[in-house]
């Protein structure tokens, strides 16, 4: 069953992660992206990271890609639909696709154990949002810390920077 | 036969067509709920502003050749509303984006019914617990899936193509976004003070220490203990404590942003600005006609049944009421002729009657609200979330972890 779901969920995130590229309409492709989130979610739910799904779909699909469907919407990009079609940064980028797809795929097949059935994930006693605050306050509480240091200096300076009259 | 039997106990079999029985069960008593609501709406309006409101609409009798109709209080009101939204022409404007045109509307209607499925709407029926997916996260759950609720209405405004939609999808998309902060800080004393975030946990955890609202009672109320009142005070004694006493104090500051960022994430009034009608005409669905505009109106009203359910789980003690055991109760009142699997059923099924009881309450306040409040201004609606419900939620957070670290 999961690896059913696993078919579904991957071969959904791919085809609207390729919608992101190829639609030309920019409102379609940020959605394109909230729906390869939604995937990507439902993939790490199979994998019983229930907490990393569910964040994946509440920050992403639900803050950062209406902020960005906010902004396209109200820039009105219509050139982007009429643009014509360069062949030379087609042909260029099909390349630099090709040789990436082929280096990914010689490293991976060269990777000792690639054709052995790997154990199962061996699941945790406690729940994984437990598991997730465990290992961040006790393994790394310090870089924690520090990274809500720098998120607060960041926030401080957006408040400054978009306040309209500077003194 | 015994075959089949054996197959359906099958765990994973019986885990399946259990879910599904539980789901369709939910999904039918919701929307028969979500059409009453609108029914409620019109007849409380019509109360508040002194008048009869819709009451005609009952069993057409003349029909049938008989000479006069029941009435039932206009209860046939909303099959008639649903047919005359059904049978309308469905209006596609010329200009219009079409495939996020018709997409729209559905996008707005799937979010609170995908809420549903984490709400523990019972105890148990036959040792079946009431909820369709007992998740740990569940209230993670319930911010994520009604966080994609606000796609549905920013597409309808863009696809409209037209101003007044427009104007309505970007208010609508900043009010949503300006109030999950709040909606979704408000919360953690709750988790702070359960330790978890199962929301079947939270509900139990509220039976045995008393509602978020309420939290000053002491460890489950059994009907036993109305028989016996010494053993309840000394159930009061044992379960008594400053910190249980000084922590209502958070949690009412947290029921109360909840409930107000609640009405506007769902919209409503004081808080319908994307949606004005002197300004906005009709806001996001002013392109919209017949089914299409029915679902922007019913996916509201699924939007505020499901908060209340999220409320009622959270602060108001979900399925549970005082004094009521919950579905697997072997006896009724003592009775000796009652059999012990019928009590548990009776009990069980009246637990879901509470929980829709108490969703009934919530619902009839935000429809009270509505009729009784003006409308906020743009700006001030802007003004209280971002200066205030953000500040306090955040503020009640601190307060709540003072309260559990130093008063025991």
């Amino acid at each position: 069953m999961p690896l059913v779901l696993f078919w579904i969920f991957a071969i959904l995130m791919l085809a609207f992660g390729l919608g992101v590229v190829f639609l030309r309409n920019p409102v379609s492709s940020a959605l394109s992206l909230v729906m390869s989130f939604v995937a990507l979610a439902a993939l790490f739910i199979t994998l019983d990271a229930f907490f990393i799904g569910v964040i994946q779909i509440l920050v992403y699909a639900g803050a950062v890609m209406v902020l960005f469907l906010f902004i396209i919407m109200l820039l009105d990009l219509r050139g982007e639909e009429t643009r014509r079609l360069n062949l030379a940064a087609w042909t260029g980028g099909g390349l630099v696709v090709a040789g990436f797809v082929g280096l990914l795929f010689k490293v991976v097949s060269t990777q000792p154990g690639f054709d052995f059935p790997k154990p199962p994930i061996s699941r945790p006693e406690i729940s994984d949002v437990a598991l997730v605050g465990w290992t961040l306050f006790y393994k790394f509480n310090l870089p924690f810390q520090i990274i809500g240091v720098l998120l607060l200096v960041a926030t401080i300076g957006v408040v400054l920077l978009s306040k309209k009259e500077l003194k | 036969m015994d075959q089949f039997i054996s197959f359906a106990l099958q765990p994973e079999v019986f885990l399946v067509w259990t879910s599904l029985a539980k789901t369709l069960a939910l999904l039918g008593i919701i929307l028969g709920f979500v059409s009453y609501t609108v029914y409620a709406e019109r007849k409380v309006c019509a109360f508040i502003q002194d008048r009869v409101g819709p009451n005609r609409v009952g069993i057409p009798l003349t029909l049938l050749g008989m000479k006069k109709d029941l009435p039932f209080l206009g209860l046939g009101q909303p099959i008639a509303d649903a047919l005359k939204l059904l049978l309308k022409e469905n209006f596609i404007p010329a200009s219009v984006n079409k495939f996020y045109y018709y997409i729209a509307p559905k996008l707005t209607m799937i979010p609170p019914i995908l809420v549903l499925a984490v709400l523990p709407f019972g105890s148990s029926l036959f040792g079946v617990p009431m909820v369709i997916a007992n998740i740990n996260i569940g209230v993670l759950y319930v911010f994520a899936v009604s966080s994609l609720g606000v796609y549905g209405i920013v597409l309808a405004g863009w696809s409209s193509n037209s101003k007044y939609p427009f104007l309505g999808g970007i208010r609508s998309t900043s009010q949503m976004i300006s109030y999950e902060l709040a909606l979704g800080l408000s919360v953690i004393p709750v988790f702070l003070l359960c330790g978890t975030l199962n929301l079947s946990e939270i509900v139990l955890w509220q039976r045995e220490n008393g509602w978020m609202v309420a939290p000053g009672w002491f460890k489950g109320l059994t009907i036993d203990q109305v028989l016996h009142p010494e053993a309840w005070v000394a159930a009061f004694q044992a379960g008594f404590s400053w910190q249980r006493f000084w922590i209502w104090i958070p949690m009412l500051i947290s029921f109360v942003v909840f409930f107000i960022a609640m009405f506007a994430e769902t919209n409503r009034l004081p808080f319908d600005l994307p949606e004005a009608e002197q300004e906005l005409v009709g806001g996001y669905h002013t392109e919209y006609s017949g089914m299409g505009f029915a679902l922007f109106f019913l996916g509201e009203y699924a939007a505020m049944i499901a908060g209340s359910g999220v409320i009622v789980t959270l602060f108001f003690g979900g399925w549970t009421l005082p004094f009521v055991p919950d579905g697997s109760s072997p006896s009724f009142f003592h009775l000796a002729f009652v059999p012990g699997w019928l009590a548990s059923l009776i009990w069980g099924l009246v637990n879901i009657g509470v929980f829709f009881g108490k969703v009934s309450v919530l619902l009839f306040v935000f429809i009270w609200v509505r009729w009784t409040l003006p409308r906020f201004r743009y700006d001030q609606l802007m003004k209280l979330g971002w200066y205030f419900f953000f500040e306090l939620a955040l503020v009640n957070i601190f307060i709540t972890a003072l309260v559990l670290a130093y008063v025991k």
